[in-house]
């Protein structure tokens, strides 16, 4: 009875793997396949590889997808660290609210996050663009009109990147002994001094698995993407969508599998650091 | 050795509303061994955190070398300071840990960044290591030092910057017994052969009458007495200051004449004088000036009611007219036996009536007492006085 019971979980077990990665394995497996068709194997090629790296769209769009998501790690890395520290030395009785705004980003869904950072650019650009033409009919003076673009679309994945730095610095605040600063202040120290010295040495290990997660995050992102970019601007997720809706080319199978292993590489990356960390801090105590 | 370095004047500190220190006024002068004393909260380190420039006082001025620097930050102080729980830098070695403040440039006369050279650095840490008995210990990572060697690390990186004046908030307060004792010897070796002042925080009375030059007792965020360990043991000014610095009977007394004071009825000679005639006062009688004397040629007359082995001597609880009274004697006397004491006029100290009067000094309830004075499980932690919250 009991191994039954086991054979029972253990294929109920299988069955749901199947069911999550089959789609995955089924994908990875037609990117080499050497048939125009996704359904008929015609043997092993890399083709869509190399086409792949032809067409001009698609590495057009890779290369705007690594420097929007770079550029926003950077920036997000960066806020988000110092607004770490800000929480981290406010009253508790503020930073308690403030954390839980902080994590509201992170939980809400895509869809909402895009359509209303679309809506706030569509309407502060709406007043700004009038306010430019006010401008030129009345003194003659002109300035930039702005549309949704790349910049948008930069602003936009800063934006809910930070929450998730936020999210892997505070720990390491908190981990932290407070008299550090002022220790390095006693030894000579001005305090921007002690925070470089001291304060970032000691967070350094959130602040890098904050910014893996933040690149992740911007790497795969389509919904905020999709909102936020404009129609001149295309990521890399956006594109694949693009594709899909003419007709089924394997070159998204080679494309989606690249991002697919990107994805998961960082991903192991983030898991890795984190699994040592926890060695090392279990070796401490 | 008297010349004057720091002196605190009418500093007051509150938090919000709440007063941490109450005017306090204290100088301390070059190469002394000060120590702050007092209970959890009494306003000790606050004051030593005000003295290194981590807080500033609400009101009140600090001068150093008869300079004002309220606003000198901590940087720019000739002070060092070792940390309760030490406050190393992790992430560095035992070396570099000791080289961090050489590291930092230091701006000269002409205002130019000056950067000691990679030798003098060198020189100087090894130096140090050796004062702090950790010759070799140069490449090794904080987190495999013990803690009597952290604390050693702690007091070398502050010294290798040859302050003026070491402060020590606590710095023994993590270690056990017998290493605590080592490193008092230690310390006090240090503060001798370094030449320099000492300001040094603990709840331990016994640590402060062993290391001190001057003993400040605090409580509730003002000074209660300043003076010498014996001063401070032998003509303490209250009732406090009595019960905190060792074993205390403390007796409601009248003094009826310079010399002559009233207990349970009953005059006893002593070296005071000074009041006015018949005035309340607060009488001390220490555990080990009391003689135990055949019940008929006693003074006062009392029942045993607990004893206890300490070792050297025992500690009797002895009932006289109700007031239970601790005496250190190295003759046993059963529990239940009726006993006599006599006490010589040197061995009475008579104090004015302050608010502590009342407080202190019965011995009723000796057990629960006994235990907290031997607690040595007590944390540092409490004694954040206001501000940080966690």
């Amino acid at each position: 009875m009991k191994k039954n019971h086991r054979i029972g979980s253990r294929l109920f077990m299988g069955l749901v793997f199947l069911f999550l990665y089959a789609p995955i394995l089924l994908l990875i497996i037609f990117s080499f396949n050497a048939g125009n068709s996704s359904v008929v194997w015609k043997g092993f090629s890399f083709r869509w590889y190399a086409e792949l790296f032809q067409n001009r769209i698609i590495m057009s769009s890779v290369y705007t997808t690594l420097l929007v998501s770079l550029l926003a790690t950077i920036i997000a890395t960066v806020a988000g660290t110092f607004a770490a520290i800000g929480f981290f030395t406010m009253d508790r009785r503020l930073r308690r609210p403030l954390m839980v705004v902080n994590d509201i980003p992170m939980m809400n869904a895509d869809i909402v996050t895009g359509v209303s950072l679309c809506l706030f650019f569509v309407a502060a650009f709406a007043g700004w663009n009038g306010f430019v033409t006010w401008m030129e009919n009345s003194y003659r003076l002109t300035a930039p009109r702005l549309y949704l673009g790349f910049g948008t679309l930069l602003l936009a994945h800063i934006s809910f990147n930070i929450p998730y730095v936020i999210l892997n610095v505070t720990p390491k605040l908190r981990q932290m002994d407070k008299n550090l600063i002022d220790a390095a202040q006693d030894l000579g120290c001005t305090w921007m001094q002690a925070f470089w010295k001291v304060v970032v040495p000691e967070i350094k290990p959130g602040i890098i698995s904050g910014a893996l997660i933040a690149f992740t995050m911007s790497i795969d992102d389509f919904v905020i993407s999709y909102f936020t970019a404009g129609s001149a601007t295309s990521t890399l997720a956006m594109t694949i969508y693009g594709m899909t809706k003419k007709r089924v080319s394997p070159e998204i199978n080679a494309i989606s599998t690249l991002l697919f292993a990107a994805v998961l590489a960082l991903l192991i990356i983030v898991n890795v650091r984190e699994a040592r960390q926890e060695k090392a801090l279990a070796k401490k105590k | 050795m008297s010349k004057e370095l720091i002196r605190l004047a009418n500093c007051t500190m509150a938090f919000d509303d709440e007063v941490v220190l109450d005017n306090i006024n204290l100088y301390i002068n070059d190469k002394e061994f000060l120590t702050l004393l007092g209970p959890s909260g009494c306003g000790k380190t606050t004051t030593l955190r005000i003295i290194g420039g981590f807080q500033t006082p609400t009101s009140g001025d600090i001068f150093f070398d008869g300079v004002r620097i309220n606003a000198v930050p901590p940087h720019k102080r000739a002070i060092n300071t070792v940390f309760q729980k030490y406050a190393l830098f992790p992430h560095l070695n035992v070396y570099e840990n000791i080289a961090f403040g050489l590291r930092i440039p230091k701006t000269d006369e002409k205002g130019k960044k000056v950067k000691l050279p990679e030798e003098e650095i060198h020189q100087r840490v090894m130096e140090m290591l050796e004062v702090v008995n950790l010759k070799g210990f140069d490449k090794r990572h904080i987190t495999q030092l013990s803690g009597g060697q952290q604390q050693r690390v702690a007091i070398a990186r502050a010294l290798v910057n040859k302050p003026k004046v070491l402060l020590l908030d606590e710095p023994l307060g993590a270690l056990d017994l017998k290493l605590r004792k080592d490193m008092q010897n230690e310390l006090k070796r240090i503060q001798k052969a370094m030449e320099i002042t000492f300001i040094y925080v603990t709840h331990d009375q016994e640590e402060a009458l062993a290391m001190s030059d001057t003993v400040v007792v605090m409580d509730a965020g003002k000074i209660q007495q300043i003076g010498t360990p014996e001063d401070i043991y032998n003509e303490p000014k209250n009732a406090f200051v009595a019960d905190f610095i060792g074993e205390s009977n403390i007796i409601d007394g009248i003094m009826r004449a310079d010399g002559v004071v009233e207990i349970f009825n009953r005059r006893f000679r002593c070296l005071d004088g000074g009041f006015e005639k018949d005035e309340p006062v607060d009488v001390v009688i220490r555990p080990e000036d009391v003689d135990i004397v055949p019940e008929d040629q006693g003074q006062l007359k009392g029942t045993v009611t607990n004893v206890t082995f300490k070792g050297m001597q025992y500690d009797i609880i002895v009932d006289f007219y109700g007031f239970k009274w601790l005496i250190q004697t190295t003759d046993l006397s059963p529990v239940g036996s009726r006993i006599g004491i006599k006490i010589d006029p040197d061995g009475i100290h008579v104090m004015k009536k302050s608010h502590y009067s009342g407080m202190f000094g019965d011995y009723s309830s000796y057990s629960e007492e006994y235990e907290e004075i031997s607690d040595a499980s007590f944390d540092p932690d409490e004694d954040q006085e206001g501000g940080d919250e966690e």
